[in-house]
């Protein structure tokens, strides 16, 4: 309980002495309600306005933009228009898990919050088993998505239900493996344990530590995708061919929680990629005040996330759907061997080089830069040979 | 060490205790008028026919045979990549790697087995029916 969010809050609401088991209780209750609706439910929400705007930026539309400035308030009104929609249960279906189907789904969002490695202080619990617990959480949507495709007794939520069930399913085991490189490095499955490991120097990260975890991690962020049903891999909610797929028969809160879950795993995914391979909250250390370091730590470990959370909007705006063979054939055939061969690699370099090779750090550094300057230039060769005027004003 | 397996159970019960409130709150404030036709299953506007549960791909199944092989073994491995540097840093560096790559290659002929099998390909075509057309 050391240097965690609930001994700060303790702290807060019964002074310095150390509590005993009915105010810790307390503690842990105002530490995880605070971490909930101060940012998990919050990000969940507000991320569907952004991910709007974005799209229609991207789509060159307007989005929505009435209910408040700019249309911040959207996500708030979606909400009050779920809250007062009628709570249709269809007649033949199986009503006992058609109800139980939410409720899963929305425990496997909010349980990873648990091991959420905010900044070096603010962590709700640093669990030993940090990852592999994120990692088995977050598992928990498959069950609640057949769930609620089999319930249904809708032929749209069924395919659906399955297709997804057999995406997650699958993109776990190269999500897994991909794991393991940065395991393998430290040697320990916690959360802060895996972010003390690396430094706040970008060619620190153990994204840049060797070749392998560089595509661990390139691995890890396309099979998360896919877990999250998210475009290039939104198969079990196609529109244009499963109307809604396993959320078909679903409306009112039941739907906004299927939703709610969907958006906020996204960070959860970030967040997971960020911790392994992109250094967490590391930033320069500096001891002449706590409090603002970990605020600091705070908001480093948040633009990393929001990051990478925007990079799959804007993959969600760009590419097409992949097919359900290609779907397959990408997991199995080519992320599970690959995913092998960086594991094996990772284990021998480790076996080598077991404090790193400050050479190899900084040579992959410089080709992710080169991969980044390469992609920009990319972007503005044809952005000029298209005669495409880029009309940018981000509050429209 | 074992009260931080209390948060866990701190955050089941607030969730629990949010989508309950959620729940009630949509109870007070909407309307509940079913009817026959709005209780019928989804199905592009026409009557539906017949149930939905139906039998289904039988692909889907043996993903998730695979799967499970596979995912069992994932969870084997964690115990060993936890302790792999210890054993890398106390100077035991070929058995430490020897016994994670023989774990790994007997997954990998699984892997192997499987691919050669054709279970991994969505539309699986046998032999002898082919050579018939």
């Amino acid at each position: 309980m050391n240097n965690s969010l609930v001994t700060l809050i303790g702290r807060a609401m019964f002074g310095p002495a150390p509590l005993d088991h009915t105010d810790q209780a307390a503690a842990i209750a105002v530490a995880c309600a605070v971490v909930l609706f101060a940012i998990a439910v919050p990000f969940a929400s507000i991320v569907t306005w952004v991910e709007r705007r974005v799209w229609a930026r991207i789509q060159s539309r307007v989005g929505p933009n009435r209910v408040g400035p700019n249309g911040f308030l959207q996500w708030l009104a979606d909400g009050v228009k779920h809250v007062c929609k009628e709570d249709v249960i269809p007649e033949e279906a199986d009503a006992p898990l058609f109800k139980l189907a939410p409720y899963l789904v929305v425990l496997a969002f909010i349980l990873p919050w648990a091991v959420m490695p905010f900044s070096s202080m603010l962590i709700l619990a640093d669990l030993n088993i940090g990852i592999l617990y994120m990692t088995a959480i977050t598992a928990l949507t498959v069950v609640g998505v057949l769930m609620a495709g089999w319930s249904s007794n809708n032929k749209w939520s069924l395919i659906g239900g399955i297709r997804s069930a057999a995406q997650i399913i699958s993109y776990e085991i190269p999500a897994g493996l991909s794991i393991f490189p940065a395991v393998l490095m430290t040697g320990t499955l916690s959360m802060q344990g895996l972010i003390r490991a690396q430094k706040w120097e970008p060619y620190h990260w153990f994204i840049f530590a060797n070749p392998f975890c560089f595509v661990a991690a390139i691995i890890l962020f396309v099979s998360t995708l896919a877990e999250n049903n998210r475009t290039p891999f939104d198969l079990p909610e196609a529109e244009s061919e499963l109307v809604a797929g396993f959320a078909t028969e679903y409306s009112s809160m039941r739907y906004l929680f299927f939703f709610m879950a969907e958006w906020g795993n996204m960070f959860i995914a970030a967040a997971i990629l960020v911790t392994l391979y992109l250094g967490g909250w590391q930033i320069p250390r500096f001891n002449w005040s706590p409090a603002l370091m970990n605020l600091l730590q705070f908001i480093c470990f948040l633009v990393k996330v929001l990051v990478l959370v925007f990079v799959s909007m804007w993959i969600r705006g760009t590419l097409p759907r992949v097919r359900i063979d290609q779907m397959m054939s990408i997991c199995w055939k080519y992320f599970v061997p690959i995913g092998f061969i960086n594991m094996i690699g990772t284990a021998i370099w480790v076996a080598f080089f077991p404090h790193g090779s400050r050479l190899m750090e900084m040579a992959m550094f410089a080709l992710a830069l080169a991969i980044v300057a390469a992609f920009a230039w990319r972007v503005a060769y044809f952005t000029r040979r298209s005669r495409m005027e880029l009309y940018f004003h981000p509050t429209i | 060490m074992y009260a931080d397996y209390g948060v866990p159970l701190a955050l089941v019960i607030i969730g629990l205790l949010f989508m309950a409130a959620m729940m009630g709150l949509q109870k007070l404030l909407a309307p509940t008028n079913p009817f026959r036709r709005k209780l019928m299953p989804y199905e592009c506007g026409e009557p539906p026919t017949g149930s939905a549960w139906i039998n289904f791909n039988v692909r889907f199944y043996l993903i998730a045979l695979v799967f499970v092989i596979f995912e069992v073994e994932v969870a084997f491995i964690y115990p060993v990549a936890t302790v792999y540097l210890d054993w890398i840093r106390r100077g035991q560096r070929w058995f430490a790697l020897s016994e994670l790559l023989i774990f790994l290659f007997i997954l990998f002929v699984g892997l192997v087995y499987v691919w050669v099998k054709r279970d991994l390909e969505w539309i699986k075509r046998i032999p002898d029916q082919d050579s018939v057309n």
